[in-house]
Order: structure tokens, then sequence, then C-alpha cells
């Protein structure tokens, strides 16, 4: 009976989810073409952004409001995974020999790679997100190859750079008070300044989060 | 040129079939070891979805975060509860009969 | 531009089946595949939709949405995968309770 029930359930759900697709399917093609008032806009206002590339200039300019929120958001994830996984050891793991010289020269290889995207966000596609996410992947493959990284997740001055990108932020966005302008407003000549400032914060602490998230939970064995 | 526009958009048809192939069978496939392989190429032919939008910076962001990173954390998740089941399993053949008590830490 | 509408419907479908499987499959692991898979459709519908503008303009604000929004969505599947293993160590299972046969 019970199986009789979770079958007519599945059947229901799948006819809700394909009306719903067919209907949705329907206003998309009917919907008329995206206006480009916003892309004149952002591509109006490139010149006072500090940057030259476009989406950089709205993550850290003109939406600079939504990545605020979003490092908050990685902050709240990795506090909750926290309060939810209990902190164990990791196991300690011998690396193997090729494994252990191929991180040894890859390491140097990405953290360069971490810098460039850094830089080139501010004229190209990159940015603090992408270049966060390669360190993070860094950390990763190190923990992965047998590396065991001295994560603690107790020790303040982790927990610090965790922070820091979040801090950077709001310290560049308070700056436009000291200016005697509205928060999260940039002078003219210190934006691609305080935008740069912000990216390398975010990046350590991206990185950092990311990397810890993936751990979920656990701490290296002192 | 129309053999050109022909070709990419066999391309644009190949790489949505593709991208909905993967995700049916990361999602209904029965092995949920193949289920997180197959989403971690599912992310990556989004990145070249993001591509062909011109998009390349969410493209960078979906390979290293979307693929790279969330494919990392399910696996190292799968691996940690496929490890403690087959412990449980364990401990269970060696002393079944006795009181199985379980702690959260 | 056609690219850009199919890319749409293809984030639709997407969308689609990874609210199927959301209801219907019970293992949580594959329920948070599924909410990856369906943010992913939902982000394509927005970049296929905001690419269909008039002339040959990008539209950067929606790009920096969907990098803002992949950011997120790491963050929610860390969080879950947290509350799954928890949920792991303290029943045992790697389903909900109602959905247990």
């Amino acid at each position: 009976m019970t199986r009789f029930i979770w079958h007519a359930v599945r059947l229901l759900a799948a006819f809700l989810v394909a009306g719903m697709a067919v209907g949705l399917a329907f206003t998309i093609v009917s919907l008329p073409p995206a206006s480009p008032e916003l892309a004149l806009t952002v591509a109006d206002n490139m010149t006072k952004s500090g940057v030259s590339h476009p989406v950089t200039a709205v993550l850290l300019n003109f939406r600079g409001y939504d990545t605020l929120l979003e490092m908050a958001v990685l902050l709240l994830a990795l506090v909750g995974t926290w309060s939810l996984a209990p902190i164990q050891e990791m196991p300690p793991v011998t690396p193997v020999a090729v494994l252990d010289s191929l991180t040894r020269l890859l390491t140097p290889l990405i953290m360069l790679t971490v810098g460039y995207l850094l830089w080139a966000g501010a004229h190209a596609p990159g940015g603090a997100f992408q270049a966060g996410a390669l360190l993070a992947a860094l950390g990763v493959l190190l923990n992965l190859t047998g590396w065991r990284l001295p994560i603690d997740a107790t020790q303040c001055y982790l927990r610090a750079i965790m922070a820091a990108g979040l801090i950077a932020f709001l310290l560049a966005a308070a700056n436009g008070w000291v200016h005697g302008m509205h928060f999260f407003s940039y002078p003219h000549d210190q934006a691609h300044m305080l935008i740069q400032f912000i990216e390398t914060f975010a990046t350590l602490s991206i990185g950092i989060t990311l990397f810890t998230l993936f751990l979920l939970g656990r701490t290296a064995p002192h | 040129m129309e053999t050109l526009t022909a070709l990419t958009l066999a391309f644009d048809v190949l790489l949505a079939l593709l991208l909905l192939l993967t995700a049916g069978f990361a999602l209904f496939g029965r092995n949920l070891f193949r289920a997180i392989v197959l989403y971690i190429a599912f992310g990556l032919l989004l990145a070249l979805v993001w591509i062909r939008l011109d998009a390349p910076d969410i493209a960078l962001a979906e390979i290293a975060i979307g693929a790279g990173l969330t494919g990392a954390l399910l696996l190292s998740a799968w691996a940690r509860l496929e490890r403690s089941d087959d412990n449980q399993a364990a401990d269970e053949s060696s002393q079944s009969g006795q009181d199985q008590t379980r702690t959260p830490h | 531009m056609v690219t850009a509408l199919l890319y749409g419907l293809t984030g639709l479908g997407l969308f689609a089946l990874g609210l199927y499987a959301l209801i219907t499959q019970t293992h949580l692991l594959r329920k948070l595949l599924a909410i990856n898979v369906l943010g992913g459709g939902i982000f394509l519908v927005l970049g296929g939709l905001t690419r269909r503008l008039a002339d040959n303009l990008i539209d950067p604000v929606p790009h920096a949405m969907v990098i803002t929004g992949i950011v997120v969505d790491i963050a929610a599947t860390a969080l879950g995968l947290a509350i799954v293993m928890r949920i792991h160590a303290l029943t045992g299972h790697t389903t909900l309770p109602e959905e247990r046969e």
C-alpha cells in the first residue's frame, strides 16, 4: 500500500514539474529581448569605477552590497558547519614519492596563478573569487596528497584571516564617510586602490574559508 | 560562413543535450559515486556553455567552484559516509549480539 | 540570438530535472546534487535571457550576479553536507525519517 502511494506521489510530482516547465518555457520564448539599459549605464560609468573590467566593476563597486553580503554568507556557512561537525583529528597519511614531488612542483605554480588571477581581475576575466577558489583548490590538493596543513579551527590568527575580507570590505565602504560621501561610495582617485585592497584580502579569506569548508570541521593532528 | 553558423548551432545543440544527459544520469543513476563524478563532468560542460554565452568570468568561477570544489566536497563527504558504514558493518560482524551504542562524536 | 534562447531553455530543463530529483530522490547527498543542478539551471536561464540584447552588447550585471550565486551555492552545499553528516552520525541513516521505506 505504501509502495502504491509512493508511486502515486512520484507520478504526481512528475506531472506537476512537467506542467510547470512547459508553462515557463512558453514564458521564456514569449519574453521580449532584454533591455540594454543596464549594460549602457555600466558602460557609461566605467571610467569612474577604478577598474577597466566591467564584471569586476559591478562586483566590487556598483553592486558592492551584494558582494559584501556574499562574504558574510560564506562566513555564516562556515560557522554553521563548525557548530554541526565535531572537531576530529585527521588520520595521518604518508605521501607517495611521485605525488610528493609533484605537489612540490605544482604549489608555486598554483600560487603564481592565484596572484595572476587576482591582478588580472582589474582589466580581464578573473578576480577575487576565482583566485580564492584556486587557493582553496591548492589546499584541497595538498590535503588529498597527504600534506597536513596546520589548519586549527580554534586558532585566533586563522579566524582573523577568514574575517579579513569582510572587514576590509567594510573599511573600504566606511571610507566614504571619511570623505563626506555615502557609505560604499569610493572617491574617484582612490577607487582603484580600494578595489585592489578589498580583492587582496577577499582572496585570502575566500581561499581559507572554502578550504576549511572542504575539511567539514576536521582539524590537523597535533 | 553559412556552414560555420550551422556548425556552431550543431555544437550548441550537442552541448545542450550532453548537459541534460549528464545531469539526468547524475540525478537518477543508481551508483552514488558515479553520480558525483558525472556531476563534476556536468559542471565542466556548464563552464563551456558560459564561454558560449560570452561570460568567461562565470566560466572560470564555475570550473573552480561549481565543478572543482563542490565535487571535492561531495566526494570527501561520500568517502566519509562509506568509511563509517564499513566500520559499522565490521563492528557488527565482529561483535554481533553485543550492545551497540553509538556516540555522536 | 538562437544560442541564448537554446541555453535558456536548457537551463529550464535542468531546473525541472533538479526539482523532480529533489522531490523523489531519498538519499540526502542526491538531494544536494539536485539542488546544485537546479541552481545551475536557474543561472543558465538568467544568463540566456539577458544575453538576448538587441545589439551585440554584453550586460555585466547578470554575470556578476551569477558569480555571487555560485559562491552562495557552494556555501549552501557545504552547510547541507555538514547537516547530512550530523544526521548520519546521530541516526545512522542518510535519508529523512519521513522517506524511509
